[in-house]
């Protein structure tokens, strides 16, 4: 059975003083994958998957076990086949996208809230992507402002 | 035709009404602001204070948070991220108190043609674009407030000196000595000033009784509005609201004087501009391409 639906918080780097929240990632709500996984044989097979399905990979040519590692299902597996815990993913990230990495950390890429002279509060990759479809969707625009002649009030 | 002795009567009574009236001096023959002794500064904020609450039935404060020492704000829009979905305009709205029934909004974001951008040439520019979903392909979005230029071309034409640049380097306007003349929106090269034709309504419930004098405080009809880089927020170390609602994250504020700051950085690594620099207005509003899109 589906273990308990479970958000986890974690807390993530970088844990300096001028962080407001500790930030976070919102796991799976199947985490931990191991509940369920312990006692799976792993299929290194790209197929399609009959459970999961709901996840849509839109991640160029991505497959599941080219992040999620197979040997540890509760970690994240790097290109070169270490692990990194969930709560380290930016590393992750990285791997691939270093020149945003590099620009995250400095606060160019990605929003930060909170002081500009203190805490801040960080927002890190998967609060604004998700990791399987990590493009932005279009969004609808607010309405325009009202042309000049129609805020004429005609009384 | 007015005959002197009409003219003289109507004065005196003029003069007597002032009089009777429980009107206070700064309310009548105001000082500028900033010339008032502290107390006297406290005692008009409180009164303002008053007069808000009476009207909008919450607490206000109304502050004159004084300007920091060692900073200048600066402001980075990434140009490459924009997604002209003007989320920041109505996070402004919201947060500087601007007339809903006759809307004021601060923000412009211009949507120009890819290839048809020039920094000083807004001909192409559309603002009242309206499309189902943005980003739209073949599109860039500009947004557009108030420079706060380091040379402002609005504070030199005010007749009243009503409006000046701050040592932070925000330009602010005294409320209570513009007399709606217009002449720094004439000036302003960027349309980045409003007036108040009537007086601005605000539903009770969406009004933001943390205001600051020279910013966000309800105004008058017949007064001029502007970007104060939220000076109300920004005075006390946050974030502007138009930075905080970016969904995108395009908006990046700080101190220019700070090695260290956001801003400082985009201005070290990258490759920025300014709307307009031939006219040596030197704004501190930086526009960017951190990435191709």
């Amino acid at each position: 059975m589906i273990p308990v639906v479970l958000y986890i918080l974690i807390s993530v780097i970088p844990a300096s003083s001028d962080t407001l929240n500790p930030p976070r990632v919102l796991s799976s709500s199947f985490y931990p994958c191991s509940d369920c996984h312990q006692g799976l044989k792993t299929n290194l097979q790209v197929r399609k998957l009959s459970f999961h399905d709901d996840i849509l990979i839109e991640h160029d040519k991505l497959w599941c076990l080219d992040c999620h590692s197979p040997s540890d299902r509760n970690r994240l597996r790097l290109p070169m086949g270490r692990t990194v815990a969930f709560e380290n993913l930016p590393r992750l990230c990285a791997t691939c996208h270093g020149h945003i990495y590099i620009q995250w950390s400095k606060g160019i890429h990605g929003k930060r809230t909170g002081y500009w002279n203190g805490k801040k509060n960080y927002f890190i990759c998967t609060e604004c992507h998700n990791p399987h479809s990590p493009s932005f969707r279009p969004l609808r625009p607010e309405p325009p402002p009202l042309r000049p002649e129609r805020t004429i009030r005609r009384d | 035709m007015l005959t002197r002795r009409e003219l003289l009567k109507n004065s005196v009574t003029l003069l007597g009404s002032l009089s009777l009236g429980a009107c206070l001096k700064q309310d009548i023959f105001k000082e500028k602001f900033r010339e008032l002794s502290e107390e006297e500064k406290r005692r008009f904020l409180k009164r303002l204070e008053e007069r808000y609450e009476k009207r909008y039935g919450i607490k206000f404060s109304v502050r004159d948070t004084p300007p920091q020492k060692g900073v200048v704000f600066g402001y980075a829009l990434d140009l490459s991220r924009c997604i002209g979905c003007r989320r920041c305009v109505y996070a402004c709205v919201m947060e500087n108190n601007q007339s809903r029934d006759i809307p004021i909004q601060w923000i412009r974001v211009l949507r120009i043609k890819k290839g048809h951008f020039a920094p000083s040439d807004f001909e192409s520019a559309e603002h009242y674009y309206n499309p189902e979903k943005v980003p739209e392909d073949g599109y860039i979005y500009i947004p557009v407030q108030c420079q706060q230029c380091e040379n402002p071309p609005c504070v030199k034409v005010c007749p009243t000196k009503a409006t000046w640049k701050e040592p932070d380097g925000i330009v602010v306007i005294d409320y209570e000595w513009c007399i709606g003349c217009r002449c720094c929106m004439a000036a302003c090269p960027y349309w980045a000033r409003r007036f108040n034709w009537k007086e601005p309504y605000i539903p009770e419930k969406e009004i933001n009784p943390d205001t600051h004098y020279y910013g966000n405080r309800p105004r008058m009809r017949g007064v001029v509005e502007k970007c104060t880089f939220c000076i109300q927020r920004t005075r006390n170390g946050r974030y502007p609201a138009c930075v905080e609602a970016c969904p995108v994250g395009a908006r990046k504020f700080g101190n220019l004087l700070d090695p260290e700051s956001e801003v400082r950085y985009i201005l070290d690594n990258f490759s920025i501009f300014r709307l307009k620099a031939e006219l040596n207005t030197e704004p501190k509003f930086f526009y960017f391409f951190s990435l191709g899109r």
